[in-house]
């Protein structure tokens, strides 16, 4: 049935179906809603058996999970930016010692500067931790990637973070299609834990390994999330058969057949990236698009297999690796190797800033011209970077950097008047 | 102490005597039925009090919980003396997460246990000093101020040992560590305010909080047999000599513990509800340098320049007594022991 929701409150909605028992809240914007609604569904007794716990941190947050998680719960939680960075240490515990928790990542860029809006910042920084990331590209798919998390964690006995972008999608509504209790109870069956805390079967979960093992622990770690490369595909006829629609959980290619040039990009931007694909088709331009949900395990062979006839590559990162550049860019490189195709690396979107269809629209075409340079800052307003620069130029003691950038910012606008 | 204490004037040491006294007021170490919880075969130091400690402690839980005991451990050396790969001495169901989250992740196993609809299992956390007064002391107060039920054990070796003696927030006032060391004025760890996680505890009124000692091992036993016939978030800190970290003599990790007590530099009493309800009185205490001289940490206040931190560290130990009302008959003037 199709409802016009919040995605917050889809995504609520969808956690619940999925039947967690034990859900931990640490409030930062931008999943806040997601846990308040999942609050109310516990107190109002729609979720029952569900432990919700308002805890201190983020760290406790995920530590709570794993220990709900060790003793055989579905333990849920959410999180963003700061919050993310606040729990790494249990991020890579969780993941290390097997929990399969799933968590909603609101994305959302890193400070400093503080800034609460969206960009991916957040779940890069954390991309090897060992947790498998799906980004989700639309409300609908931010809503059905939870019920698909669940059933590929407790597979695989590993976690998952959904990634889902923080405000533009978080905080809008839209029409959104959520299942019933029968259908995700036929996709999802009830949770039997791979290693168990129960004073029946006494185990030690979580002992030292030093060099004679650890090595191998680590690999089991990388072949598990090959191992989900594989059931993906499985996991995903499953849920179109249940649910009569994708879920978006590999890779989806947009107007690629007979494309030269191939944009790659995760989350909310496709829906735009589509919309100029569109125009640019009617222009006549050879121009088609790749939405990577699954971002670890990286999906290599199909990237590749999807771009090998295009010549160029245009990946759009809504993060940075400082000194290095684009980080989905990297992985595409690394990905297309043998294809021998150009790749155009595009940093846009940080910190919240609005990627629109025209600006879009102007990189393609001039990478379609072959003029554009290997790494581009989409709408870089570089006055503002001339200025600072001079500034520092000048003199040894400038201040801090972004409230000199916003001083201009408004000097600017005075000037224009 | 609201249960008996057995003292063997008979024979002079503590060590004897189960034999002498009533089935029912046998420790549960002399049972041949103790869980052996924390197994033989650990690596832990000779004369380890942290090792007698837990032992001691998930023994009496066990017991009292009929063996339906799930433990949550901070990293720490009771972590690696037990769980060196591919061994380990738990024969409970144990989980080691991380340094600073053992009591969340007991509260999460607690969620899930409740979820689950297991009342009958209960939840022990527990680590060293270092985990619960520093690093682990917001996961820790966020445990108590949701009355979460966990029974949370502090055992307090007064630093960082496993990663080779560093201070901690429960380092006593001039112990000498990795990180304190005595040069030239500086007495070792400096004369600060202290921190004391017991009376923390108290102040977010959770329904049990109680000091404990190797040295008093019944008593040890009694107050985890009374903390686990309670629910609700509840707190232990023992005290737990380390021969390495203090230099002491591992035959001596009793004794110390025992001077401890006596000197009123630790002292044992049970609270309930945020107000201390039974102490352990001290006949007639001992002065600190009685306990001081045992140990090396404190080997350097013992020339000129460290006379005042001796002084000092007995006015701690004299301020505890008349604080904690420890003292059994009227000390008013306790200069006389210095």
């Amino acid at each position: 049935m199709l409802r016009q929701l919040e995605t917050s409150r889809s995504i609520a909605e969808a956690v619940a179906l999925c039947r967690p028992e034990v859900v931990c809240a640490y409030p930062i914007t931008p999943q806040t809603h997601i846990v308040e609604g999942l609050a109310e569904f516990v107190r109002e007794g729609r979720l029952r058996p569900c432990e919700f716990l308002n805890v201190e941190s983020e760290f406790a947050a995920l530590s709570v999970a794993i220990g709900a998680s060790a003793t055989g719960a579905r333990a849920y939680t959410a999180t963003a930016s700061q919050g993310l960075l606040f729990m790494a240490e249990a991020v890579y515990n969780a993941s290390g010692l097997g929990f399969p928790i799933v968590m909603t990542i609101g994305n959302r860029a890193i400070g400093a500067p503080i800034n609460i809006w969206n960009d991916h910042s957040d779940s890069m920084a954390l991309r090897d931790a060992g947790w498998m990331q799906l980004f989700a590209s639309t409300a609908q798919e931010a809503a059905d990637l939870h019920i698909v998390a669940f059933r590929l964690a407790e597979e695989l006995s590993c976690p998952v973070m959904v990634c889902v972008d923080g405000f533009v999608l978080t905080h809008s509504y839209e029409a959104v299609d959520l299942p019933v209790q029968e259908q995700v109870d036929a996709f999802l069956p009830r949770y039997e834990p791979r290693q168990v805390l129960d004073p029946a079967i006494p185990v030690s979960v979580g002992a030292m390994v030093g060099p004679e093992a650890f090595t191998e622990v680590r690999y089991l770690a990388h072949q598990k999330q090959l191992r989900a490369l594989d059931l993906l595909p499985e996991l995903s006829r499953d849920f179109a058969n249940i649910f009569s629609r994708p879920c978006g959980a590999l890779i989806s290619p947009y107007r690629t057949d007979g494309a030269n040039t191939i944009v790659v990009a995760l989350g909310s931007v496709n829906g735009t990236i589509q919309d100029v694909v569109d125009e640019m088709r009617e222009a006549g331009r050879s121009i088609g698009s790749i939405s990577v949900g699954c971002y670890r395990p990286f999906p290599m062979c199909a990237v590749a297999e999807a771009t090998a006839q295009a010549s160029r590559i245009v990946v759009i990162d809504r993060s940075l690796a400082p000194g290095m550049g684009g980080i989905l860019a990297a992985d595409v490189h690394m990905a297309t190797q043998s294809n021998p195709v150009r790749i155009f690396s595009v940093i846009a979107g940080l910190g919240g800033r609005p990627i629109t269809r025209s600006s879009l629209r102007r990189v393609f075409e001039t990478a379609m011209d072959d003029a554009l340079g290997q790494l581009t800052f989409l709408d870089l307003q570089t006055e503002l970077i001339e200025r600072h620069l001079e500034r520092e130029r000048k003199m040894w003691n400038t201040g801090p950097a972004a409230e000199n950038i916003l001083y201009d910012i408004q000097r600017i606008a005075a000037e224009i008047g | 102490m609201s249960h008996r204490t057995v003292k063997f004037y008979q024979t002079g040491t503590f060590t004897v005597g189960n034999r002498l006294l009533p089935e029912e007021d046998r420790a549960v170490q002399s049972g041949v039925g103790r869980a052996n919880s924390l197994t033989s075969g650990h690596r832990a130091c000779q004369g380890c009090g942290e090792a007698l400690g837990a032992r001691c402690v998930l023994d009496a839980a066990m017991r009292a919980a009929e063996g339906n005991v799930i433990v949550a451990n901070a990293t720490g050396c009771l972590e690696v003396f037990s769980t060196p790969y591919p061994e380990s001495s738990w024969r409970v169901p144990w989980i080691h997460s991380l340094f600073g989250n053992a009591p969340s992740v007991a509260t999460g196993i607690a969620a899930a246990l409740r979820a689950k609809g297991r009342s009958g299992v209960r939840v022990i956390a527990q680590g060293g000093d270092g985990g619960t007064t520093d690093i682990g002391m917001g996961c820790l107060s966020g445990m108590f101020e949701r009355n979460d039920d966990v029974l949370y054990i502090c055992y307090d070796n007064e630093a960082y040992m496993n990663t080779g003696v560093q201070r901690s927030s429960a380092t006593p006032a001039g112990a000498r560590t990795a990180t304190t060391p005595p040069v030239g004025e500086h007495p070792g760890h400096e004369f600060g305010r202290g921190k004391s996680v017991p009376l923390i505890a108290m102040a977010h009124s959770i329904p049990y909080v109680a000091t404990a000692s190797v040295a008093e091992l019944r008593d040890l036993e009694y107050k985890v047999t009374r903390a686990m016939g309670i629910c609700g978030a509840r707190y232990i800190q023992v005290h737990v000599p380390c021969p390495l970290g203090w230099g002491s003599k591992p035959q001596d990790t009793i004794r110390i513990a025992r001077l401890a007590i006596e000197t009123g530099l630790f002292p044992l009493f049970e609270a309930e509800n945020g107000k201390i309800v039974e102490r352990h009185r001290i006949r007639s205490p001992k002065p600190v340098t009685d306990y001081l001289t045992q140990q090396k940490r404190f080997s350097h206040l013992f020339n000129e320049s460290g006379s005042y931190a001796v002084a000092a560290i007995q006015e701690i130990a004299d301020r505890n007594i008349r604080d904690f009302d420890l003292c059994e008959n009227i000390c008013d003037d306790h200069s006389r022991l210095r």
